[in-house]
């Protein structure tokens, strides 16, 4: 098999995995990053969701090979510098979780949505959030912990680009500082 | 009574983000050092090193570090039911400690002789656990207090314990408990009998709102989800099974799907035809989850069904339609003459049928279980290691016993957080689908089923029928009452979750009643789901009082009350029995904070139910709307919810919030059925569930009664499909007796 380079939170992995192996498992069984959820397996429940340059994708459905290059960044790279994200900080504080199975893909679909609308209305969240199911039934501190969110923050967070979506380092020494390993 | 605002939750919840965001990426390092261990099952009291503190009942333990970090155990699964918060905070507050001190850790083991019963469900763990925590809590308090008065020099009546310090309180002079820790350790263990507990005017934990104990690893993506377990040389596997449940293997093509791409091993593997246990299957082994999961479509098996389940909904449903018997043949409960009053000419006589669908508990994480097995060489014992996602650590390991012939000390069990459980997380088959691919690898294997092993191979909550009927007196007075539930029989008896409990209202206290039940042997496998019984029941009786309510003419409040009769208990002083007068104060409180009696717009309405379960009096009240197009808005549920004094403000809340937007998903789109014994639906494609767009607002308001506490994981759940179908009635005028509303046109 040939290996697939992956661009994972900043970090390349070359991988040997099968050309049609969903992301999801290339992050889970090959990488380890198992923060990245399996839930049903057919992009229906968004536990698996994680970014794609900066857009929500459900990685069971797409395969690795795929998105081969392309930045993708997982619950374990949305803090930055040690920092958690404002949504992970709201999250803990506002007690959103039950069994919290759900919560890394609602997180990263949520901080999806600040990234392309600071200050989201109810319709917003509905039309963002509805591809995200949880079981526990936490919709209504969901709502509440993303409103919070964005309020904390105001529009100035997420204009900028977090560190995580920082575009690549174009120079080769900044590539050379980049661990890149096999996996 | 206290309104529980979430507003005024998440306030409090924000004031202590300073202490939680403290904690943010700390690690948590285990038992340090050094310091006071409460220990449990101790039978003496050691003079040098640790000292043990209490009964054998004491079932959790306590450290302090040099640094003053309280590390409290808990023993006891975590499923999101927030059992490893609540517990916790009760040993906190009985010794004086600061919540922000305090670090819980998940015990690596099960043994229940130390750490006492170690399961979940029920809703019945806190008010279990309740007096051994305030116990464990208030033994070290008192240790704490003990040494304080050898340090400072003063009188133990002087001092108190409070924020993780002993204070004086006629002076400045204090010390921490990580200063006295050392010599309250050699203090005399205090005789349980002699402890005595906070007053609940006292609390400063109790009481109180906190963010569960583990909310950090949840949002980083590291908590201890048993799905997540990656050991050394593990390999991946699967376990396909008959698509009826209960065939048999005959042959497979072994040979063909080992050589599919990252495959390892695979292998018929004979069961004992126990569900719970191992049914015959094919298991797959491989490097990877998504190789298991493909070279599984590879597979060819001829089944042998000779034995397997042949169920079938529509003729399970075209025998209850067709049952002409108004009494079941087994009559379960029956006071007053029932049959007179049914006959009695000036009575009139209301009779309706309900029918209510199986249903998937849907556990978002799979169910899944690492096992490594390894046999004793040279003489050394045989060793099984799991790490296991289960509600049910004690039951693995009788099963291990009794299947395996493995000793406790043989077996070593990680107890892993559940990604929702609901009642599913309670039989063996998905870890001894693992040990025995383990046993056949010879290395360590996670089995992870896919959804749609979920799907077809749950423990489902049984689908039913239900005949109702009552006599109205010329007053409009209820004068008699009969069910006739048209359920499952398995294994010779009555199907967990089939049918009714004869505690339940009204049968366990109206005068004049009657249950019945006709039972129907299925193999479809069933199991408790949230709230078993009462999840349909409630739905059933809860409907059937309004529509009494609505034929005689009457408000259904006023005729529920009169229903209930006289302030009482049922079984004095049982918190698991029913008290009509805390019935009572939740109908009355659920129908006062809802506005039960305004006048509402067209298409709008209230409904009204209570359900008494899990030692819960909860009533709902809930708001309605449906437009010209049947879609229909929940636009706000209204509770009211008396389980004693509530420990987590939080979690309590999350719980009533989590299981009334759970009955409503329930009740809006969800439907398993099964023909020639092959479950039909087979991934959330074909069982909607509810998305955030739909969920309700949700008002709580607890009353906090001197009773015994007792959890909250279910008892909010049966009330939440009758209030919403008599909300419909009153909207609508349209009679809801059948689930799910998609079935009627109701779209959400």
């Amino acid at each position: 098999m040939p290996g697939v380079t992956l661009d994972v939170n900043g970090k390349k992995h070359t991988v040997d995995v099968p050309q049609d192996m969903p992301l999801l498992w290339a992050l889970r069984d090959v990488m380890g990053l198992t923060g990245t959820k399996f839930g049903c397996g057919i992009g229906q429940c968004g536990a698996c969701t994680v970014h794609v340059n900066g857009q929500p994708m459900r990685s069971c459905v797409i395969p690795a090979s795929a998105v081969a290059g392309q930045k993708i960044t997982t619950i374990e790279g949305l803090a930055s510098n040690g920092e958690l994200h404002p949504l992970q900080q709201v999250w803990i504080e506002q007690d959103v979780a039950q069994c919290g199975y759900c919560q890394t893909g609602q997180i990263m679909s949520a901080a999806a949505l600040l990234n392309r609308n600071a200050t989201p209305s109810d319709a917003d969240i509905d039309a963002a959030m509805s591809g995200n199911y949880c079981r526990c039934g936490t919709y209504i501190r969901i709502r509440e912990a993303i409103h919070t969110a964005a309020q904390r923050t105001g529009a100035g967070f997420y204009n900028a680009a977090p560190a995580a979506h920082k575009a690549p380092a174009a120079d080769e020494a900044a590539a050379a500082e980049q661990a890149e390993h096999q996996v | 009574m206290s309104g529980v605002n979430l507003e005024d939750v998440l306030q409090a919840l924000r004031q202590q983000s300073g202490g939680i965001s403290r904690r943010g990426f700390l690690k948590l390092t285990g038992v340090a050092g050094g310091g006071l261990l409460l220990a449990a099952r101790m039978p003496a009291l050691a003079e040098e090193g640790p000292s043990l503190v209490g009964s054998v009942e004491l079932n959790a333990f306590v450290s302090i570090a040099e640094d003053g970090t309280i590390t409290i155990y808990s023993a006891t699964p975590e499923m999101g039911q927030g059992i490893k918060t609540s517990l916790p905070m009760i040993v906190a507050e009985e010794m004086g400690a600061s919540w922000d001190d305090v670090r819980v850790l998940q015990t690596e083991e099960v043994n229940t002789e130390i750490y006492g019963e170690q399961w979940t469900g029920g809703s019945y763990t806190l008010n279990r656990e309740w007096n051994i925590m305030r116990r464990l809590g208030a033994s070290a308090r008192e240790m704490f207090l003990a040494a304080g008065a050898i340090a400072m020099e003063l009188p133990r009546s002087e001092l108190k314990a409070e924020d993780s310090r002993v204070y004086h309180i006629h002076s400045d002079a204090s010390r921490s408990f990580a200063e006295l820790a050392a010599l309250a350790y050699r203090q005399p263990v205090p005789d349980p009998d002699t402890l005595v507990f906070k007053g609940r005017q006292e609390y400063r934990i109790i009481g109180t709102a906190k963010s569960q104990v583990d909310s950090n690893q949840i949002v980083t993506g590291t908590a201890d989800f048993g799905i997540d377990t990656r050991v050394d040389g593990m390999l991946y596997g699967v376990y396909e099974k008959c698509p009826a449940v209960y065939g048999r293997v005959v042959s497979a093509n072994i040979d063909e799907v080992k050589r599919e791409p990252g495959i390892v091993d695979a292998w018929i593997i004979k069961g004992n035809d126990n569900p719970r246990e191992l049914l015959d299957g094919v298991g797959i082994v491989g490097t990877s989850t998504w190789a298991v999961f493909q070279a599984r479509n590879k597979l060819v098996i001829e089944w042998d069904e000779s034995s397997a389940s042949k169920d079938s909904w529509t003729d399970f449903k075209q025998f209850a339609e067709s049952l002409e018997a108004r009494v079941g043949s087994e009559v379960l409960v029956s006071r007053g003459d029932v049959d007179a009053v049914l006959k009695d000419d000036r009575h009139r006589i209301v009779e309706s049928f309900y029918e209510f669908p199986y249903v998937s508990h849907l556990c978002l994480e799979p169910m899944n279980c690492t096992a490594h097995f390894k046999p004793g060489v040279n003489g050394a014992k045989d060793h099984l290691e799991v790490w296991l996602p289960t509600q049910m650590g004690p039951r693995f390991q009788a099963m291990a016993k009794d299947r395996y012939g493995l000793e406790a000390d043989q077996v070593t069990i990680h107890i892993k957080r559940m990604g929702g459980s609901f009642g599913r997380r309670t039989s063996n088959e998905y870890a001894c689908e693992a040990i025995e691919l383990s046993m056949r690898a010879g290395r360590p294997v996670k089995v992870t089923w896919s959804r749609e092993d979920n799907m077809k191979y749950d423990f489902f909550r049984a689908g039913g029928f239900q005949q109702i009927r009552a006599a109205l007196d010329e007053s409009g007075k209820v004068a008699g009452w009969e069910e006739h539930a048209i359920g499952v029989e398995q294994d010779g008896k009555q199907a967990i979750g089939s049918g009714f409990r004869t505690g339940a209202f009204p049968l366990a206290s109206f005068p004049v009643v009657r249950g019945s039940h006709t039972l129907v042997p299925k193999k479809t496998l069933l199991g408790p789901w949230r709230a078993p019984w009462s999840n349909t029941h409630a739905f059933v009786t809860q409907g059937f009082i309004h529509e009494l309510a609505v034929a005689a003419g009457r408000d259904h409040l006023e005729l529920l009350l009169e229903m209930l009769g006289e302030p009482r208990w049922l079984e004095e002083g049982n918190i698991r029995a029913m008290n009509t007068g805390r019935a009572a104060d939740v109908i009355r409180l659920a129908a006062e904070k809802a506005g039960w009696g305004r006048e509402m717009p067209p298409g709008s309405g209230l409904g009204l139910s209570f359900y008494f379960c899990h030692a819960a009096h909860v009533a709902e009240v809930a708001e309605v709307s449906v437009d010209t197009n049947r879609k229909l808005t929940l636009h706000r549920v209204t509770a009211a919810v008396d389980v004693g004094p509530i420990v987590n403000m939080s979690g309590a809340l999350s719980q009533v919030q989590g299981a009334i937007i759970d009955g409503y998903s329930t009740m809006v789109g969800q439907k398993i059925t099964m023909e020639n014994g092959r479950i039909q639906q087979t991934n959330m494609d074909q069982y909607p569930v509810l998305r955030i767009p739909a969920a309700p607002a949700v008002d709580v308001h607890f009353i906090q009664s001197d009773n015994e506490p007792t959890g909250l994981g279910e008892p909010a759940l049966p009330p939440l499909a009758p209030a919403v179908a008599n909300a419909i009635y009153a909207a609508t005028g349209e009679r809801v007796r059948k689930m799910p509303l998609s079935e009627l046109g109701f779209t959400v």
